[in-house]
């Protein structure tokens, strides 16, 4: 898996919340039984007019934003399906970070990124920030504000910076399991493995020979 | 100490606790289905690992499979994934029910239907409405491919401890409403995000008069609400429908099963980190009017406005009207249909199709409506075919399909038209769900069969 330290490049905003996994990639991209190629499929409702040609309103297709790696989102980014093409095309396209806020519903601190999402970014090296909601709100002003606008995101120091003449920069917070594994993109399987003792030995205790 | 039902589950299956803070949780049932598995099985041949424990697996394939004439699947590459399936069990050992196995179906309508999902389990599968198997009072979640293959490999995963939230729903229901007007009106309060990070437990004394059946309704939404598994303090009623089935214990391994199981409920004095009550008895029948299932409103009231949705961004309260073609402040029971699909993970038990059934019996759809019924597993269909529910169907004008996911997800050639309305008893109106263009209305059962006689919803309250 990619190791993931830091990473600098062109942000690109939906202004959307809620965007859920049959957006991210249709299901007529789920028939595949590769690993690779979901980038096509990447948003592609959306990326096209019902006529089949580009819709030039969609952020993607735009000029100010192409190869973007940095896609900045609202709350509750990537609900729904489980499936982990939503991950392979997000990255497959050329994404490593994805920005959404979180946000405080009826009370209660809403994340701003589905579960299972977030755990399959995790799996692929693609990095998930989850920011305030005024920073995220900064994030998408300044966008329109300073065209080619880059940001670096230190998953180290737990910074986004925003590349302005007059820099600003926002902390965020990140699980130490997740931190730790994409600083030093570990292979999971493996790491278990070496837990085969302790599995082995949970199996005879329930019985299993 | 006092414990909740899931922290019994989550402590006893516990295998280690790791450095970083998460946990290796053995995991006891793995089902697994053909869209996210071919590259988890891939992945294991590449690093030349083997499936640790081929009897704890269990495949079916649902997704793709075409619902009208199963003999040929005319998509070549649906086929290829199929047949890969079919590949990997061969080559790893795994049981699968195939399309020739009269025990098919929608993954997560087999695995309760088998006994293959029993009380205290943790089971997974690459399936974000594995949380429907909770209604057991298991710990079920959805996990992505590398979880699979991981999965595969060890039997076990690495989790974080999700945080845990008590849903009591107080009072017994209306005549008329059911358990997917209980989850709908859940998610419509907390939003799709609410549960996020949460394992909820729902109770109650509207919830403790609920069929199996419908209890699998509401855990199967629970991720609607973003939580990944919803569960049910397990009673007479599961050991009811657990008992004889074809995996579950028998005998005197039953009675000794039973007396483990009725340890597990939440202690009295438990603590939840988060806690929330609802009136069941104030519930009336939920339609979705929006593109995701917190759009959703009394089917007395009338299509919302954003000025009427504080919760929501403005742009996204636009566009979904936009996309579902609606206009705020039209009356709910005048938005006409073209189609309802009776099916799905959430919605096609035999319960479902029985309930349905009795309220098609002796109508005729609407003329200008096509109704899909598609039972959730072949053990439903006969079942369905023995009591003459297929014949009720067709006569009223309905199509009578075999088992898959079908239109729930529109993977299959079974899909919307490009502005087409559908009362659905599935579980998602995101745009494009059942079909490009395809606008959907999620219901219950019940709700579903009405708006099909009637052509327009109506409230299945008063619908005679």
């Amino acid at each position: 898996m990619d190791i993931f330290t830091t990473h600098r490049g062109l942000m690109v905003t939906l202004d959307r919340a809620n965007i859920d996994t049959d957006q991210i990639i249709p299901k007529q991209y789920l028939k595949s039984i590769r690993r690779t190629g979901f980038e096509e499929g990447l948003f592609s409702d959306w990326r096209r007019l019902p006529d089949g040609r580009q819709d030039p309103a969609f952020a993607l297709n735009q000029e100010r934003f192409r190869g973007a790696s940095i896609l900045v989102a609202r709350n509750n980014f990537g609900c729904g399906s489980s499936r982990e093409h939503a991950v392979w095309a997000i990255s497959q396209f050329g994404f490593r970070v994805v920005i959404a806020p979180w946000v405080i519903r009826g009370g209660s601190r809403v994340p701003g990124f589905a579960d299972i999402f977030a755990n399959n970014a995790v799996k692929n090296g693609l990095l998930t920030v989850q920011l305030g909601e005024a920073e995220v709100q900064t994030i998408f002003e300044m966008v329109e504000r300073f065209p080619g606008l880059q940001a670096t995101v230190d998953l180290a120091e737990q910074r986004v910076i925003l590349h302005m003449d007059e820099e600003e920069s926002f902390h965020f917070e990140i699980e130490d399991a997740v931190k730790s594994h994409l600083l030093k993109g570990l292979d999971d399987i493996a790491i278990t493995l070496e837990q085969d003792a302790a599995i082995t030995a949970y199996e005879r205790n329930h019985g299993m020979d | 100490m006092a414990k909740t039902l899931f922290e019994k589950i989550w402590d006893s299956h516990a295998v280690e606790t790791l450095e970083d803070g998460t946990t290796l949780l053995y995991i006891d049932r793995h089902l697994v289905h053909e869209v996210t598995s071919p590259q988890a099985f891939e992945g294991l041949r590449l690093a030349g690992r083997q499936v640790r424990r081929p009897n704890l697996t269990f495949a079916t394939m649902d997704h793709n499979v075409p619902t009208h004439d199963r003999g040929t699947i005319a998509d070549p590459i649906s086929k290829a994934q199929i047949e890969a399936l079919e590949a990997n069990c061969k080559a790893c050992g795994i049981t699968l029910y195939g399309l020739n196995s009269d025990r098919q179906g929608i993954v997560h309508v087999i695995g309760p239907e088998l006994g293959l999902t029993l009380p205290g389990m943790t089971i997974v599968c690459g399936d974000s409405h594995t949380s429907t198997h909770g209604a057991f009072g298991t710990l079920a979640f959805g996990i992505g491919t590398s979880e699979v293959e991981h999965v595969l490999a060890t039997q076990t995963l690495r989790q974080s401890r999700p945080g845990t939230f008590r849903v009591e729903f107080t009072g017994r229901l209306q005549r008329g409403v059911t358990s997917k007007d209980m989850i709908l009106k859940l998610i419509g309060q907390i939003g799709t995000a609410g549960g996020t990070g949460y394992v909820i437990e729902y109770a109650g004394e509207a919830v403790r008069a609920l069929s199996m059946e419908e209890r699998m309704t509401i855990c199967n939404m629970s991720i609607e609400g973003g939580a990944r598994a919803g569960m049910m303090a397990p009673d007479d009623t599961t050991f009811q429908y657990v008992a004889n089935r074809p995996f579950a214990p028998k005998g005197a391994d039953f009675d000794a099963a039973v007396a483990r199981w009725r340890l597990l409920p939440s202690d009295p004095d438990a603590v939840f980190d988060r806690t929330l009550r609802i009136a069941a008895d104030q519930i009336v029948p939920q339609v979705t009017w929006g593109t995701s299932p917190g759009m959703v409103i009394d089917v007395t009231g009338r299509v919302p406005g954003p000025a009427d949705l504080p919760d929501f961004n403005r742009n996204d309260v636009e566009s979904a009207l936009a996309y579902m073609g609606l206009t705020p402040g039209t009356p709910m029971t005048d938005i006409k249909l073209d189609t309802v699909f009776l099916g799905s993970c959430t919605n096609a038990r035999i319960e479902d199709l029985r309930r349905a059934a009795a309220v098609i019996k002796g109508r005729k759809i609407a003329c200008h409506v096509r109704m899909m019924v598609v039972p959730g597993s072949e053990q439903v269909r006969l079942q369905a075919e023995r009591e003459g529910l297929d014949h009720v169907f067709k006569a009223a004008g309905a199509e009578w399909r075999f088992a898959g996911c079908s239109m729930c997800l529109a993977m299959n050639p079974d899909q919307l038209r490009p502005q087409e309305r559908c009362a659905s008893t599935s579980n998602r109106n995101f745009e494009g769900r059942q079909g490009k263009g395809g606008r959907t209305h999620l219901v219950s059962p019940e709700m579903a069969a009405a708006a099909a006689v009637a052509g327009h919803f109506v409230d299945f309250r008063t619908f005679q």
